[in-house]
Protein backbone atom coordinates (compact mmCIF):
# COMPACT_ATOMS: atom_id res chain seq x y z
CA UNK A 1 0.00 0.00 0.00
CA UNK A 2 2.42 2.53 1.13
CA UNK A 3 5.93 2.04 0.06
CA UNK A 4 9.09 4.79 1.04
CA UNK A 5 11.50 4.66 -1.36
CA UNK A 6 15.34 5.81 -0.60
CA UNK A 7 13.74 8.70 1.17
CA UNK A 8 15.32 11.77 2.59
CA UNK A 9 13.35 14.29 4.95
CA UNK A 10 14.48 17.24 6.90
CA UNK A 11 13.83 20.79 7.31
CA UNK A 12 15.94 23.49 7.48
CA UNK A 13 19.72 22.32 7.64
CA UNK A 14 18.36 19.36 10.19
CA UNK A 15 18.40 15.46 8.85
CA UNK A 16 15.29 13.59 10.33
CA UNK A 17 15.38 10.51 7.99
CA UNK A 18 18.28 9.84 5.27
CA UNK A 19 17.44 7.06 2.46
CA UNK A 20 14.59 5.77 4.25
CA UNK A 21 13.10 2.28 2.30
CA UNK A 22 9.78 0.74 3.97
CA UNK A 23 6.62 -1.08 3.13
CA UNK A 24 3.59 -1.19 4.74
CA UNK A 25 0.92 -3.43 3.59
CA UNK A 26 -3.08 -3.33 3.81
CA UNK A 27 -4.53 -5.20 7.02
CA UNK A 28 -1.82 -4.29 9.32
CA UNK A 29 -1.91 -1.99 11.85
CA UNK A 30 1.55 -0.41 12.91
CA UNK A 31 2.74 2.20 15.64
CA UNK A 32 5.20 4.89 14.50
CA UNK A 33 7.68 4.92 17.68
CA UNK A 34 10.82 7.11 18.31
CA UNK A 35 12.07 10.42 20.82
CA UNK A 36 10.65 13.66 20.58
CA UNK A 37 11.35 15.28 17.63
CA UNK A 38 13.09 12.23 15.40
CA UNK A 39 10.14 13.44 12.66
CA UNK A 40 7.32 10.93 13.45
CA UNK A 41 5.09 13.85 12.73
CA UNK A 42 7.23 14.83 9.32
CA UNK A 43 6.88 11.31 7.80
CA UNK A 44 2.92 11.19 8.19
CA UNK A 45 2.60 14.21 7.20
CA UNK A 46 4.63 13.95 4.03
CA UNK A 47 2.89 10.03 3.60
CA UNK A 48 -0.32 12.86 3.54
CA UNK A 49 0.93 14.96 1.12
CA UNK A 50 1.14 17.90 3.28
CA UNK A 51 4.76 18.10 3.19
CA UNK A 52 7.43 17.78 1.37
CA UNK A 53 10.76 14.88 0.90
CA UNK A 54 14.29 16.20 0.34
CA UNK A 55 15.05 12.73 -2.26
CA UNK A 56 13.05 9.23 -2.46
CA UNK A 57 9.68 8.70 -3.86
CA UNK A 58 6.07 7.70 -1.71
CA UNK A 59 4.51 5.61 -3.76
CA UNK A 60 0.86 4.37 -3.17
CA UNK A 61 -0.08 0.91 -4.97
CA UNK A 62 2.96 1.53 -6.97
CA UNK A 63 1.96 4.93 -7.73
CA UNK A 64 3.51 8.08 -7.12
CA UNK A 65 2.22 10.36 -4.54
CA UNK A 66 3.08 13.76 -6.03
CA UNK A 67 1.25 12.82 -9.08
CA UNK A 68 -1.86 12.14 -7.10
CA UNK A 69 -4.49 15.37 -6.91
CA UNK A 70 -5.50 16.14 -3.64
CA UNK A 71 -9.22 15.16 -4.35
CA UNK A 72 -8.33 11.73 -5.40
CA UNK A 73 -5.60 11.92 -2.42
CA UNK A 74 -8.25 12.64 -0.08
CA UNK A 75 -10.29 9.33 -1.19
CA UNK A 76 -7.06 6.91 -0.40
CA UNK A 77 -5.73 8.59 2.79
CA UNK A 78 -7.16 9.90 5.91
CA UNK A 79 -5.31 11.55 8.15
CA UNK A 80 -5.85 12.75 12.16
CA UNK A 81 -3.38 15.30 13.07
CA UNK A 82 -2.55 16.55 16.66
CA UNK A 83 -4.62 19.90 16.04
CA UNK A 84 -7.37 20.92 18.12
CA UNK A 85 -10.53 21.91 16.09
CA UNK A 86 -12.84 24.35 19.02
CA UNK A 87 -15.18 25.91 17.17
CA UNK A 88 -18.62 27.07 18.82
CA UNK A 89 -21.90 26.04 16.66
CA UNK A 90 -19.78 23.50 15.12
CA UNK A 91 -21.62 20.53 16.07
CA UNK A 92 -20.25 16.72 16.01
CA UNK A 93 -21.73 15.43 13.63
CA UNK A 94 -21.36 18.21 10.67
CA UNK A 95 -17.60 17.71 11.31
CA UNK A 96 -17.72 13.82 10.43
CA UNK A 97 -19.97 14.44 8.59
CA UNK A 98 -17.11 16.62 6.25
CA UNK A 99 -15.34 13.33 6.19
CA UNK A 100 -17.48 12.60 3.51
CA UNK A 101 -16.32 16.25 1.59
CA UNK A 102 -14.38 13.41 -1.06
CA UNK A 103 -17.71 12.18 -2.36
CA UNK A 104 -19.92 14.52 -1.98
CA UNK A 105 -21.18 17.32 -4.81
CA UNK A 106 -20.12 21.02 -4.91
CA UNK A 107 -22.19 22.27 -2.02
CA UNK A 108 -21.28 19.29 0.17
CA UNK A 109 -24.92 17.24 -0.21
CA UNK A 110 -25.01 14.71 1.84
CA UNK A 111 -27.28 11.24 0.61
CA UNK A 112 -28.87 8.40 2.52
CA UNK A 113 -25.71 6.09 2.23
CA UNK A 114 -23.48 9.22 3.24
CA UNK A 115 -25.50 9.73 6.51
CA UNK A 116 -25.55 5.98 7.48
CA UNK A 117 -21.67 5.93 6.80
CA UNK A 118 -21.34 9.00 9.56
CA UNK A 119 -23.78 7.12 11.88
CA UNK A 120 -21.54 4.36 11.68
CA UNK A 121 -18.14 6.29 11.77
CA UNK A 122 -19.85 8.02 15.61
CA UNK A 123 -20.90 4.81 16.57
CA UNK A 124 -17.26 3.24 16.12
CA UNK A 125 -15.61 5.14 18.28
CA UNK A 126 -18.39 5.25 20.70
CA UNK A 127 -19.72 9.05 20.05
CA UNK A 128 -23.44 8.63 18.54
CA UNK A 129 -24.59 10.44 21.83
CA UNK A 130 -22.29 13.48 21.37
CA UNK A 131 -23.30 13.96 17.96
CA UNK A 132 -25.31 16.98 18.39
CA UNK A 133 -22.87 18.47 20.60
CA UNK A 134 -21.33 21.67 19.46
CA UNK A 135 -17.15 21.36 19.45
CA UNK A 136 -16.53 24.07 21.99
CA UNK A 137 -17.83 22.00 24.65
CA UNK A 138 -16.43 18.83 24.32
CA UNK A 139 -12.92 17.68 26.23
CA UNK A 140 -9.72 16.93 24.59
CA UNK A 141 -10.32 13.42 24.33
CA UNK A 142 -13.85 13.80 23.29
CA UNK A 143 -12.93 15.95 20.06
CA UNK A 144 -9.96 13.78 19.14
CA UNK A 145 -12.45 10.86 18.80
CA UNK A 146 -14.66 12.93 16.84
CA UNK A 147 -11.22 13.47 14.44
CA UNK A 148 -10.81 10.25 14.17
CA UNK A 149 -14.59 8.89 13.59
CA UNK A 150 -14.31 12.25 10.67
CA UNK A 151 -11.52 10.05 9.31
CA UNK A 152 -13.33 6.84 9.23
CA UNK A 153 -16.14 8.62 7.34
CA UNK A 154 -13.71 9.30 4.73
CA UNK A 155 -13.55 5.49 3.97
CA UNK A 156 -10.01 5.13 3.06
CA UNK A 157 -8.09 2.15 2.80
CA UNK A 158 -5.11 4.04 4.41
CA UNK A 159 -5.84 6.02 7.84
CA UNK A 160 -2.62 8.08 9.66
CA UNK A 161 -2.80 9.25 13.01
CA UNK A 162 -0.33 11.16 14.70
CA UNK A 163 -0.35 10.76 18.19
CA UNK A 164 -4.16 9.43 18.68
CA UNK A 165 -3.96 8.42 22.35
CA UNK A 166 -2.22 11.69 23.47
CA UNK A 167 -5.45 12.71 25.20
CA UNK A 168 -6.87 9.59 26.04
CA UNK A 169 -7.37 8.07 29.37
CA UNK A 170 -5.73 4.16 29.62
CA UNK A 171 -8.70 2.34 29.29
CA UNK A 172 -9.79 4.78 26.07
CA UNK A 173 -6.02 4.36 25.05
CA UNK A 174 -6.49 0.44 24.68
CA UNK A 175 -10.25 0.90 23.29
CA UNK A 176 -8.91 3.34 20.36
CA UNK A 177 -5.87 1.00 19.65
CA UNK A 178 -8.26 -1.78 19.52
CA UNK A 179 -10.89 -0.01 17.08
CA UNK A 180 -7.51 0.38 15.00
CA UNK A 181 -6.51 -3.22 15.24
CA UNK A 182 -10.25 -4.13 14.13
CA UNK A 183 -10.49 -1.92 11.33
CA UNK A 184 -7.35 -3.18 10.18
CA UNK A 185 -7.45 -6.72 10.54
CA UNK A 186 -11.33 -6.74 8.89
CA UNK A 187 -11.76 -4.08 7.16
CA UNK A 188 -8.08 -4.64 6.12
CA UNK A 189 -7.52 -0.93 6.22
CA UNK A 190 -3.35 0.16 6.28
CA UNK A 191 -3.31 2.11 9.84
CA UNK A 192 -0.11 3.78 10.50
CA UNK A 193 0.03 5.75 13.68
CA UNK A 194 2.81 7.38 15.73
CA UNK A 195 2.81 7.15 19.63
CA UNK A 196 5.18 7.00 22.93
CA UNK A 197 2.79 3.76 24.74
CA UNK A 198 5.32 1.10 23.76
CA UNK A 199 3.34 -1.27 25.69
CA UNK A 200 0.20 -0.68 23.62
CA UNK A 201 2.01 -1.05 20.59
CA UNK A 202 3.83 -3.98 21.42
CA UNK A 203 0.64 -5.58 22.50
CA UNK A 204 -1.48 -4.57 19.93
CA UNK A 205 0.83 -3.77 16.69
CA UNK A 206 1.13 -6.13 13.82
CA UNK A 207 4.18 -4.10 12.44
CA UNK A 208 6.67 -1.34 14.17
CA UNK A 209 8.53 1.21 12.68
CA UNK A 210 11.16 2.75 14.74
CA UNK A 211 12.89 5.95 13.67
CA UNK A 212 16.31 5.89 15.21
CA UNK A 213 17.62 9.43 13.43
CA UNK A 214 18.51 9.05 10.71
CA UNK A 215 17.13 5.45 9.68
CA UNK A 216 13.97 4.02 9.66
CA UNK A 217 14.09 0.43 11.24
CA UNK A 218 9.90 -1.36 10.31
CA UNK A 219 9.88 -4.80 11.70
CA UNK A 220 7.30 -7.11 12.80
CA UNK A 221 6.70 -6.46 16.21
CA UNK A 222 7.79 -9.97 17.59
CA UNK A 223 10.96 -9.20 15.61
CA UNK A 224 11.52 -5.88 16.82
CA UNK A 225 10.86 -6.66 20.50
CA UNK A 226 13.75 -9.10 20.39
CA UNK A 227 16.39 -7.01 17.84
CA UNK A 228 16.88 -4.35 20.85
CA UNK A 229 16.52 -1.41 18.77
CA UNK A 230 14.02 -0.24 21.09
CA UNK A 231 15.74 -0.05 24.35
CA UNK A 232 18.99 0.56 22.55
CA UNK A 233 17.16 3.76 21.75
CA UNK A 234 15.69 4.70 24.44
CA UNK A 235 18.46 3.55 26.69
CA UNK A 236 21.17 5.00 25.38
CA UNK A 237 19.19 8.62 25.46
CA UNK A 238 18.53 8.09 29.01
CA UNK A 239 22.01 8.18 30.23
CA UNK A 240 23.31 10.41 28.12
CA UNK B 1 -32.48 23.78 7.64
CA UNK B 2 -34.09 22.93 10.44
CA UNK B 3 -37.20 24.68 11.98
CA UNK B 4 -35.54 27.38 13.74
CA UNK B 5 -33.66 28.43 10.65
CA UNK B 6 -36.37 28.79 8.58
CA UNK B 7 -38.37 30.53 11.11
CA UNK B 8 -35.38 32.66 11.12
CA UNK B 9 -34.98 33.32 7.71
CA UNK B 10 -38.70 34.30 7.00
CA UNK B 11 -38.47 36.83 9.92
CA UNK B 12 -35.00 38.26 8.15
CA UNK B 13 -37.08 38.70 4.99
CA UNK B 14 -40.19 40.02 6.54
CA UNK B 15 -38.15 42.57 8.34
CA UNK B 16 -35.36 43.08 5.16
CA UNK B 17 -39.32 44.27 3.58
CA UNK B 18 -40.31 45.74 6.33
CA UNK B 19 -37.05 48.65 6.45
CA UNK B 20 -36.68 48.83 3.36
CA UNK B 21 -40.16 50.40 3.45
CA UNK B 22 -39.13 52.29 6.09
CA UNK B 23 -36.35 53.49 4.71
CA UNK B 24 -37.69 54.92 1.66
CA UNK B 25 -40.35 56.79 3.96
CA UNK B 26 -38.10 58.16 6.21
CA UNK B 27 -35.72 61.63 4.53
CA UNK B 28 -34.94 65.14 5.09
CA UNK B 29 -38.11 65.80 2.75
CA UNK B 30 -41.12 65.08 4.49
CA UNK B 31 -43.41 62.69 2.41
CA UNK B 32 -46.32 60.03 3.25
CA UNK B 33 -46.08 57.01 3.07
CA UNK B 34 -49.23 56.99 0.28
CA UNK B 35 -47.01 59.51 -1.69
CA UNK B 36 -44.14 57.35 -1.59
CA UNK B 37 -46.62 54.39 -2.71
CA UNK B 38 -47.79 56.50 -5.14
CA UNK B 39 -44.53 57.82 -7.04
CA UNK B 40 -43.27 53.78 -6.72
CA UNK B 41 -46.27 52.70 -8.33
CA UNK B 42 -46.84 55.16 -11.30
CA UNK B 43 -50.04 57.15 -8.98
CA UNK B 44 -50.46 61.59 -9.02
CA UNK B 45 -47.48 63.05 -6.98
CA UNK B 46 -45.42 66.60 -7.97
CA UNK B 47 -42.56 65.77 -9.82
CA UNK B 48 -40.18 66.65 -7.13
CA UNK B 49 -41.55 63.82 -5.03
CA UNK B 50 -41.14 61.29 -7.71
CA UNK B 51 -37.50 62.51 -8.42
CA UNK B 52 -36.69 62.08 -4.52
CA UNK B 53 -38.79 58.78 -4.32
CA UNK B 54 -37.72 57.11 -7.55
CA UNK B 55 -33.62 58.15 -8.47
CA UNK B 56 -32.58 59.18 -4.57
CA UNK B 57 -34.47 57.12 -1.72
CA UNK B 58 -35.23 53.68 -3.79
CA UNK B 59 -31.35 54.04 -5.71
CA UNK B 60 -30.27 54.26 -1.97
CA UNK B 61 -32.24 51.55 -0.32
CA UNK B 62 -31.15 48.64 -3.00
CA UNK B 63 -27.47 50.28 -2.66
CA UNK B 64 -27.70 49.51 1.28
CA UNK B 65 -29.05 46.13 0.80
CA UNK B 66 -26.67 45.44 -1.63
CA UNK B 67 -23.89 47.02 0.48
CA UNK B 68 -24.82 45.03 3.80
CA UNK B 69 -25.23 42.02 1.86
CA UNK B 70 -21.80 42.10 -0.01
CA UNK B 71 -19.73 43.16 3.20
CA UNK B 72 -21.61 40.54 5.65
CA UNK B 73 -20.19 37.68 3.35
CA UNK B 74 -17.32 39.08 2.31
CA UNK B 75 -16.37 39.20 6.15
CA UNK B 76 -17.99 35.78 7.05
CA UNK B 77 -15.30 34.19 3.90
CA UNK B 78 -12.53 36.05 5.30
CA UNK B 79 -13.23 35.12 9.24
CA UNK B 80 -13.06 31.51 8.29
CA UNK B 81 -10.59 31.74 6.16
CA UNK B 82 -8.10 32.99 8.61
CA UNK B 83 -9.94 31.57 11.40
CA UNK B 84 -9.88 34.44 13.30
CA UNK B 85 -12.85 36.27 15.00
CA UNK B 86 -11.71 39.70 14.10
CA UNK B 87 -11.36 39.27 10.74
CA UNK B 88 -13.69 41.75 7.97
CA UNK B 89 -13.38 42.23 4.60
CA UNK B 90 -10.52 44.77 4.75
CA UNK B 91 -8.27 42.57 6.12
CA UNK B 92 -6.56 42.35 3.13
CA UNK B 93 -5.76 45.70 2.42
CA UNK B 94 -9.20 46.24 0.14
CA UNK B 95 -10.23 49.33 1.83
CA UNK B 96 -6.51 51.22 1.93
CA UNK B 97 -6.17 50.10 -1.48
CA UNK B 98 -9.44 51.93 -2.76
CA UNK B 99 -8.35 55.23 -0.58
CA UNK B 100 -5.36 54.80 -2.10
CA UNK B 101 -7.01 54.93 -5.25
CA UNK B 102 -9.05 57.78 -4.39
CA UNK B 103 -6.63 59.94 -2.39
CA UNK B 104 -4.59 59.88 -5.82
CA UNK B 105 -7.18 60.67 -7.65
CA UNK B 106 -8.45 63.74 -5.20
CA UNK B 107 -4.94 64.54 -3.84
CA UNK B 108 -2.19 63.25 -5.83
CA UNK B 109 -4.07 64.57 -9.42
CA UNK B 110 -3.35 68.31 -8.62
CA UNK B 111 -0.59 67.63 -6.56
CA UNK B 112 1.17 66.53 -9.65
CA UNK B 113 -0.58 69.38 -11.77
CA UNK B 114 -2.56 66.35 -14.11
CA UNK B 115 -5.99 67.14 -12.45
CA UNK B 116 -7.69 69.09 -15.63
CA UNK B 117 -7.71 66.69 -19.03
CA UNK B 118 -6.16 63.95 -17.65
CA UNK B 119 -7.61 60.48 -18.32
CA UNK B 120 -7.41 59.71 -14.42
CA UNK B 121 -9.65 61.99 -13.86
CA UNK B 122 -12.57 60.59 -15.91
CA UNK B 123 -12.69 57.48 -13.77
CA UNK B 124 -14.36 58.93 -11.15
CA UNK B 125 -14.08 58.16 -7.76
CA UNK B 126 -15.73 54.59 -7.52
CA UNK B 127 -13.92 53.96 -10.88
CA UNK B 128 -10.11 55.20 -8.88
CA UNK B 129 -11.00 53.43 -5.85
CA UNK B 130 -12.11 50.02 -6.99
CA UNK B 131 -8.85 50.13 -9.19
CA UNK B 132 -6.61 50.33 -6.06
CA UNK B 133 -8.66 47.79 -4.39
CA UNK B 134 -8.02 45.24 -7.12
CA UNK B 135 -4.59 45.89 -7.70
CA UNK B 136 -4.22 45.06 -3.83
CA UNK B 137 -5.93 42.17 -3.82
CA UNK B 138 -4.11 40.97 -7.42
CA UNK B 139 -0.91 41.95 -5.36
CA UNK B 140 -1.83 39.50 -2.39
CA UNK B 141 -3.16 37.21 -4.50
CA UNK B 142 -0.15 36.46 -6.63
CA UNK B 143 1.89 36.80 -3.62
CA UNK B 144 0.15 33.98 -1.98
CA UNK B 145 0.61 31.56 -4.47
CA UNK B 146 4.22 31.12 -2.76
CA UNK B 147 3.02 30.93 0.80
CA UNK B 148 1.45 28.29 2.28
CA UNK B 149 0.65 29.53 6.35
CA UNK B 150 -2.13 31.84 5.37
CA UNK B 151 -1.25 33.73 8.74
CA UNK B 152 1.82 34.89 6.85
CA UNK B 153 -0.94 36.04 4.64
CA UNK B 154 -3.01 38.06 7.42
CA UNK B 155 0.43 39.54 8.52
CA UNK B 156 1.30 40.62 4.67
CA UNK B 157 -2.48 42.06 3.91
CA UNK B 158 -2.11 43.96 7.20
CA UNK B 159 1.69 45.14 6.18
CA UNK B 160 0.41 46.67 3.13
CA UNK B 161 -2.68 48.35 4.18
CA UNK B 162 -0.69 49.81 6.76
CA UNK B 163 2.11 50.87 3.78
CA UNK B 164 -0.41 52.75 1.80
CA UNK B 165 -2.08 54.16 4.43
CA UNK B 166 1.05 55.89 5.30
CA UNK B 167 1.14 57.20 1.54
CA UNK B 168 -2.39 58.71 1.83
CA UNK B 169 -1.27 60.20 4.62
CA UNK B 170 1.65 61.99 3.13
CA UNK B 171 -0.56 62.50 0.20
CA UNK B 172 -2.89 64.42 2.71
CA UNK B 173 -0.16 66.47 4.39
CA UNK B 174 1.10 67.82 1.37
CA UNK B 175 -3.04 68.94 -0.31
CA UNK B 176 -4.79 71.87 0.32
CA UNK B 177 -7.75 72.24 2.41
CA UNK B 178 -10.41 71.63 -0.15
CA UNK B 179 -9.04 68.17 -1.96
CA UNK B 180 -8.27 67.29 2.15
CA UNK B 181 -11.71 67.88 2.95
CA UNK B 182 -13.72 66.22 -0.06
CA UNK B 183 -11.29 63.04 0.45
CA UNK B 184 -11.99 62.84 4.43
CA UNK B 185 -15.63 63.02 3.31
CA UNK B 186 -15.26 60.15 1.00
CA UNK B 187 -13.86 57.70 3.66
CA UNK B 188 -16.90 58.24 5.48
CA UNK B 189 -18.69 56.64 3.48
CA UNK B 190 -21.97 57.15 1.75
CA UNK B 191 -24.70 55.36 0.16
CA UNK B 192 -26.24 58.09 -1.46
CA UNK B 193 -23.45 58.93 -3.90
CA UNK B 194 -24.24 56.07 -6.21
CA UNK B 195 -26.30 57.45 -9.26
CA UNK B 196 -29.31 55.41 -11.04
CA UNK B 197 -26.62 54.10 -14.24
CA UNK B 198 -23.77 52.81 -11.92
CA UNK B 199 -26.55 51.54 -9.35
CA UNK B 200 -26.95 48.45 -12.17
CA UNK B 201 -22.95 48.19 -12.66
CA UNK B 202 -23.39 47.79 -8.57
CA UNK B 203 -25.27 45.57 -8.53
CA UNK B 204 -23.88 43.43 -11.64
CA UNK B 205 -20.93 43.08 -9.77
CA UNK B 206 -22.01 42.14 -6.18
CA UNK B 207 -24.24 39.36 -7.89
CA UNK B 208 -21.51 37.90 -9.40
CA UNK B 209 -19.51 38.38 -6.36
CA UNK B 210 -22.35 36.51 -4.10
CA UNK B 211 -22.54 33.60 -7.24
CA UNK B 212 -18.79 33.25 -6.63
CA UNK B 213 -19.42 32.91 -2.74
CA UNK B 214 -21.86 30.20 -3.59
CA UNK B 215 -19.72 28.42 -5.27
CA UNK B 216 -17.12 28.65 -2.08
CA UNK B 217 -19.09 27.26 0.15
CA UNK B 218 -17.65 23.75 0.11
CA UNK B 219 -13.85 24.87 0.83
CA UNK B 220 -15.47 27.05 3.28
CA UNK B 221 -16.86 24.15 5.21
CA UNK B 222 -13.74 22.66 5.04
CA UNK B 223 -11.38 25.48 6.08
CA UNK B 224 -13.29 25.50 8.95
CA UNK B 225 -10.81 22.12 10.31
CA UNK B 226 -7.86 24.23 9.01
CA UNK B 227 -6.15 24.06 5.79
CA UNK B 228 -4.23 20.94 6.88
CA UNK B 229 -7.72 19.01 7.30
CA UNK B 230 -9.28 20.86 4.22
CA UNK B 231 -6.54 19.38 2.04
CA UNK B 232 -6.63 15.90 3.63
CA UNK B 233 -10.24 15.68 2.50
CA UNK B 234 -9.15 17.02 -0.68
CA UNK B 235 -9.73 20.79 -0.71
CA UNK B 236 -7.07 22.64 -3.51
CA UNK B 237 -6.20 25.28 -1.17
CA UNK B 238 -4.31 27.12 -4.38
CA UNK B 239 -7.86 27.54 -5.94
CA UNK B 240 -10.12 27.90 -3.05
CA UNK B 241 -8.16 30.73 -1.96
CA UNK B 242 -8.01 32.36 -5.59
CA UNK B 243 -12.24 32.20 -5.41
CA UNK B 244 -12.56 32.78 -2.09
CA UNK B 245 -9.91 36.49 -2.96
CA UNK B 246 -12.04 36.98 -6.31
CA UNK B 247 -14.96 36.82 -4.52
CA UNK B 248 -14.10 39.35 -2.00
CA UNK B 249 -12.57 41.88 -4.45
CA UNK B 250 -16.06 42.00 -6.20
CA UNK B 251 -17.92 41.94 -3.08
CA UNK B 252 -15.88 44.45 -0.49
CA UNK B 253 -13.63 46.07 -3.40
CA UNK B 254 -17.06 47.00 -5.62
CA UNK B 255 -18.78 48.43 -2.35
CA UNK B 256 -15.81 50.73 -1.17
CA UNK B 257 -15.44 51.99 -4.28
CA UNK B 258 -19.14 53.11 -4.44
CA UNK B 259 -20.14 53.60 -0.76
CA UNK B 260 -16.56 54.03 0.67
CA UNK B 261 -14.79 52.51 3.43
CA UNK B 262 -18.38 51.46 5.39
CA UNK B 263 -16.51 49.96 8.55
CA UNK B 264 -17.97 47.12 11.44
CA UNK B 265 -20.75 45.49 9.14
CA UNK B 266 -18.16 42.91 7.81
CA UNK B 267 -16.93 41.95 10.91
CA UNK B 268 -20.23 42.38 13.28
CA UNK B 269 -22.68 41.03 10.91
CA UNK B 270 -21.39 37.01 10.51
CA UNK B 271 -21.04 37.36 14.43
CA UNK B 272 -24.68 38.05 14.58
CA UNK B 273 -25.70 35.49 11.95
CA UNK B 274 -23.90 32.68 13.63
CA UNK B 275 -25.32 33.47 17.33
CA UNK B 276 -28.84 33.53 15.61
CA UNK B 277 -28.88 31.00 13.76
CA UNK B 278 -26.50 28.60 16.22
CA UNK B 279 -24.51 27.35 13.29
CA UNK B 280 -21.59 26.65 11.44
CA UNK B 281 -22.53 25.79 7.77
CA UNK B 282 -21.94 27.96 5.35
CA UNK B 283 -24.73 26.73 3.37
CA UNK B 284 -26.72 28.40 5.90
CA UNK B 285 -24.57 30.81 6.88
CA UNK B 286 -24.03 32.38 3.72
CA UNK B 287 -27.35 33.43 3.53
CA UNK B 288 -27.93 34.70 6.74
CA UNK B 289 -25.20 36.73 6.81
CA UNK B 290 -26.27 38.25 3.74
CA UNK B 291 -29.88 38.57 4.89
CA UNK B 292 -28.87 39.92 8.57
CA UNK B 293 -26.22 42.30 6.82
CA UNK B 294 -28.93 44.01 4.39
CA UNK B 295 -31.44 44.55 7.14
CA UNK B 296 -28.49 46.16 9.64
CA UNK B 297 -27.19 48.64 6.85
CA UNK B 298 -31.10 49.12 5.87
CA UNK B 299 -31.25 50.30 9.53
CA UNK B 300 -27.85 51.94 9.89
CA UNK B 301 -29.31 54.01 6.54
CA UNK B 302 -32.45 55.20 8.53
CA UNK B 303 -30.68 56.50 11.61
CA UNK B 304 -28.11 58.11 9.58
CA UNK B 305 -31.07 59.53 7.65
CA UNK B 306 -32.76 60.68 11.11
CA UNK B 307 -29.40 62.19 12.82
CA UNK B 308 -28.27 63.13 9.65
CA UNK B 309 -24.69 61.93 10.24
CA UNK B 310 -22.55 60.05 8.00
CA UNK B 311 -23.18 56.44 7.65
CA UNK B 312 -19.87 54.91 8.53
CA UNK B 313 -20.07 56.87 12.01
CA UNK B 314 -23.58 54.95 12.76
CA UNK B 315 -22.36 51.71 11.51
CA UNK B 316 -19.19 51.75 13.74
CA UNK B 317 -21.42 52.91 16.89
CA UNK B 318 -24.14 50.01 16.30
CA UNK B 319 -20.95 47.70 15.30
CA UNK B 320 -18.85 48.02 18.61
CA UNK B 321 -21.12 47.05 21.11
CA UNK B 322 -22.35 43.81 18.51
CA UNK B 323 -18.65 43.03 18.78
CA UNK B 324 -17.83 43.49 21.95
CA UNK B 325 -21.16 41.39 23.42
CA UNK B 326 -19.98 38.65 21.22
CA UNK B 327 -16.40 38.82 22.58
CA UNK B 328 -17.72 38.37 25.78
CA UNK B 329 -20.34 36.07 25.88
CA UNK B 330 -18.29 33.55 24.21
CA UNK B 331 -14.84 33.99 25.39
CA UNK B 332 -13.80 31.42 21.98
CA UNK B 333 -15.56 32.35 18.72
CA UNK B 334 -15.45 31.85 15.39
Amino acid sequence: MIQLDHISLGYGSRQLLTDASAHFEKGQLTALIGRNGSGKSTLLRAIAGLGNIATGTIRLDGESLAAIPPHRLATRIAFVTTERVRIANLRCRDVVALGRAPYTNWIGRMQEEDRRIVEEALAAVGMSSYALRTMDCMSDGECQRIMIARALAQQTPIILLDEPTSFLDLPNRYELCRLLQRLAHEEQKCILFSTHELDIARSLCDTMALIDTPHLHHLPTEEMGRSGLIEQLFHIHLHA
Amino acid sequence: MNARHRLLFTLLIALLVLLFALDLVVGSVHLSPTEVWRALTGGEVAASTLKIVRSIRLVKAIVAIAAGAALAVSGLQMQTLFRNPLAGPFVLGISSGASLGVALLLLGAPLMGWSGSAWFASLGLAGAAWLGAALMLALIATVSRRIKDIMVILILGMMCSSGMDAVVQILQYLSNEGALKSFVIWTMGSLGDVTGNQLGLLLIAVGLGLVVAVATIKSLNLLLLGENYARTMGLSITRSRRLIFLSTTLLAGTVTAFCGPVGFIGLAVPHVARMLFREADHRILIPAAALTGSCVVLLCDIVSKWLTLPINTITALMGIPIVVWVVLRHKQIA
